[in-house]
């Protein structure tokens, strides 16, 4: 198997507020591969932006926030680092896509612009033309047709299809180790989500990016993600493989998860699920020993 | 007879100059009972038809037959009673500063007269009527989940007593477990009160689950409309089944169907 390149070890996450800590993150456990796209998903309030968040190192520097456990990329200890050390670490090892592409991207600047800085984030001394040769390069990537002009627009002189795809190519535009995706396509309509993922999935895969997918939507994780973890209320409650997981949810919340999820064939409304007990301690699905090697 | 008549409806806005066409020329009918959804992307039209329906403004040609009678431009208190909308999003569709009770009171105001007080108990039964717990009449919304204030968004529309409901995708920034609840919570009330709904969504496996009939809209123009098991299992349209493959899924058997209506058919 691939080696690991983000593990993270028993995460936990609390805030201070005035009537004691509020716990968020009850041990966390997961890990990405290299090449790997593993998803994290559950229901809002469930703990998984904020795992992402503690990955990128935005939370640990709030006054109110106690982090525990480890966070490690390639060995690494993530929670420990300097600001300065992870501010070099974001947008060169580790980049992110964000929901809303249009609130992500900077409204003042052009899209040439934003792409210039990035790219000076791993090389402070590239040029203008270099800097513009590379970033015409990404947006051919992402089937920007009419790179050009795009990268002298500003974002909101473009489609969100089109934002989104600018993002996904400045966020590959350093080829960082892993790519954190937060409910990327979420806010586009149906059919360029489609569009706009498949695209993303294609080129991950080229560049062999390993990817952590944030989600709510079982559907987009199913038909983008190698491995799940399923969060509830800031616990991983089941893992595996992706086709095993939907062939055989086992813990009493993936499956109402699931129940819950009306079907394109029909069949009407889902039954509703019983306010059970999700307590249930964490299932794992075991991992074929893989094909991957061979690749 | 059908409930709400759409006759050649169509509307153009002018935006800085432009005359831009937001609804083509068209013609629906709903029969009472039906649930009919309208599914289609953002600039579809499907909003903008909803506000004609509504009466947000008058359409640019066409006219709308609502039980028989004319529906004119300009509505009596009666005719806007008997037509109630619910929107997508509970975290604004509730004013912060009014209680649970209150903002269900004021929609009994409007429609029937009366003073707050006098509607205490029709409120209590509007609550149960929603599945909500009675002791939340005197919280605020901020103290409720998204579901609950979904449902009082409900319970406002419901206080109408209306035949038809024009629903704006409901449930679409409800997590799923609560979608479910709602989803069933309508369809309840629906039968219980013998209501017609108009249903807005972008999720086609909701509408495939309970709509009867479903148009399908694209760039301000009524592509496809039909009975939901047809639009779904032989569209005609490449754009219904450009929708339907865009829709994500979470079983092999819904695969196979996307992949049977996005194969090219045989000769």
């Amino acid at each position: 198997m691939a080696e690991t390149l983000l593990e993270l070890d028993g995460l936990t996450l609390s805030f201070d507020t005035s009537s004691g800590p509020h716990d968020v993150l009850h041990g966390i456990s997961l890990s990405v591969r290299r090449g790997e796209i593993v998803a994290l998903v559950g229901e809002s309030g469930s703990g998984k932006s904020v795992t992402a968040r503690i990955i990128l190192g935005l939370l640990q520097r709030l006054r109110s926030v106690r982090v525990g456990g480890s966070a490690r990329l390639a060995g690494r200890e993530l929670l420990t680092l300097r600001q300065s050390a992870l501010r070099e670490l974001r947008g060169r090892d580790i980049s992110m896509i964000f929901q809303d592409p249009v609130n992500s991207l900077n409204p003042v600047y052009t899209i040439g612009h934003q792409f210039r800085d990035i790219l000076r984030r791993a090389d402070p001394r590239l040029s203008r033309s270099a800097a513009r040769a590379r970033a015409l390069a990404a947006l051919a990537e992402v089937m920007i047709e009419d790179p050009e002009r795009v990268l002298d627009s500003y974002p909101f002189q473009l489609s969100g299809g089109m934002n989104q795809r600018v993002m996904i190519g400045m966020a590959l535009a350093n080829e960082p180790r892993l790519l954190l995706a937060d409910e990327p396509g979420t806010a586009l309509d149906v059919t360029v989500q489609a569009r706009t993922l498949e695209l993303m999935h294609a080129l991950v895969r080229r560049h062999g990016t390993s990817v952590l997918f944030i989600s709510h939507n079982l559907g987009v994780v199913r038909e983008f993600a190698d491995r799940i973890y399923v969060i509830y209320r800031g616990r991983i409650v089941e893992t595996g493989p992706t086709a095993a997981l939907f062939a055989d949810p086992r813990h009493p919340y993936t499956r109402a998860l699931l129940q819950s999820v009306p079907r394109l064939t029909g069949g009407g409304l889902p039954d509703i699920p019983e306010r059970a007990d999700f307590s249930a301690p964490l299932e794992v699905h075991p991992e074929q020993p893989s094909t991957e090697e061979a690749r | 007879m059908s409930l709400l008549e759409i006759r050649g409806v169509s509307k153009s806005f002018e935006v800085k100059g432009h005359r831009v066409q937001a609804l083509q020329p068209m013609s629906l009918a709903i029969a009472p009972g039906e649930v009919h959804a309208i599914v289609g992307e953002s600039g579809s039209g499907k909003s903008t038809l909803a506000n004609v329906v509504l009466g947000v403004f008058p359409p640019s040609s066409g006219e709308l037959q609502f039980a028989g009678a004319p529906l004119p431009i300009r509505r009596s208190r009666d005719l806007r009673r008997r037509i109630q909308f619910v929107q997508q999003n509970p975290y604004s569709a509730l004013n912060p500063r009014h209680t649970i009770a209150q903002s269900i009171a004021l929609g009994l105001n409007v429609h029937f007269g009366g003073s707050t007080a006098s509607h205490a108990a029709r409120v209590q039964e509007l609550l149960a009527d929603v599945d909500l717990d009675p002791a939340l009449a005197d919280r605020f919304p901020s103290a409720l989940s998204g579901g609950q204030r979904q449902r009082v968004a409900i319970a406002r529309a419901l206080a109408a007593q209306p035949e038809l409901l024009v629903l704006d995708e409901p449930t679409s920034a409800l997590d799923v477990l609560v979608q479910a609840r709602i989803l069933a919570l309508l369809m309840q009330l629906r039968a219980r009160h013998g209501m017609t709904y108009i249903f807005i969504s972008h999720d086609l496996a909701v509408v495939r689950n309970l709509a009867d009939r479903v148009s399908v809209f694209e760039k301000g123009r009524l592509v496809e409309t039909g009975a939901t098991q047809d639009i779904f299992e032989a569209p005609r349209e490449d754009y219904t089944r450009r929708l339907i493959a865009s829709t994500p899924v979470v079983s092999t058997e819904e695969a196979a169907l996307r992949d049977r209506l996005t194969r090219p058919a045989m000769p």
